[in-house]
């Protein structure tokens, strides 16, 4: 499965990446799945994408759980909880 | 129903007029305007710089706004947030809503800026004395948009 990952403000920062395009293994099915795998880069991944962080994640521009199922050529983002207005 | 995102900022008073122009059914007009605070968590806010996600705010604000028409008798909504860099007393967002009666407009309006503070995606950095901090979400947002979970639409 391949994704466009994005990522903003806070994690944008601290990963110095705002996007990405990544193919995965087929042992990654869910959005947790797929923060697993990045924080297996390690260094800042693991910190950044860590069990503790609270994160926001979204699949083609809609707000999901972390147990929603991937799509192919879906793009990705995660984010911190947000605060606007 | 219209949604802008932009830099630049906007008047109140040109707004409400282009919102309710034509419509004569339009007897109550709700608006907030969210500004920017030179005090934020203790510290000195100089700045604050405003990111979003384009394409996906818009569709965010755009689905807040249809959940409050589904919920509420109103006939139009306007919603306008601003992005990049800002300064206290900076207008940050307007939300306005126009209803036949006030308690549609105003019930409308307060339910799409409490999911405007949960739901849409934009963060906000501050430029503080000791450096620039991105903005905490806030617990007390999440609870003022959880109680419409529990309150009845209005008849």
């Amino acid at each position: 499965m391949k994704l466009q990952l994005r990522y903003f403000a806070s994690i944008r920062e601290s990963l110095g990446l705002e996007q990405e395009a990544i193919q995965l293994p087929a042992s990654v099915r869910t959005m947790d799945d797929l923060r697993a795998h990045l924080r297996l880069r390690g260094g800042i991944w693991s910190e950044v994408l860590g069990e503790g962080k609270v994160l926001r994640c979204a699949l083609n521009h809609q707000m999901v759980n972390p147990s929603t199922d991937l799509v192919d050529g879906a793009e990705v983002a995660f984010f911190p909880p947000v605060t606007g207005g | 129903m219209a949604i802008r995102i932009q830099q630049a900022d906007f008047d109140l008073t040109t707004e409400i007029a282009n919102l309710r122009h034509g419509d004569l059914q339009v007897g109550a007009i709700t608006s907030f305007v969210g500004t920017v605070r030179d005090m934020n968590e203790g510290s000195t806010v100089n700045a604050m710089t405003l990111e979003h996600y384009p394409g996906m705010t818009e569709k965010a604000l755009e689905d807040i706004v249809n959940q409050a028409k589904a919920r509420w008798d109103i006939r139009d909504a306007l919603v306008i947030h601003r992005i990049g860099p800002l300064m206290p007393a900076d207008q940050i967002v307007l939300v306005a809503v126009t209803s036949a009666h006030r308690g549609e407009s105003f019930l409308a309006c307060e339910f799409i800026m409490d999911y405007l503070k949960t739901a849409a995606p934009f963060w906000k950095k501050e430029d503080t004395p000791e450096g620039g901090r991105w903005v905490d979400a806030r617990v007390t947002d999440d609870a003022a948009a959880t109680r419409w979970n529990q309150k009845k639409p209005a008849s």
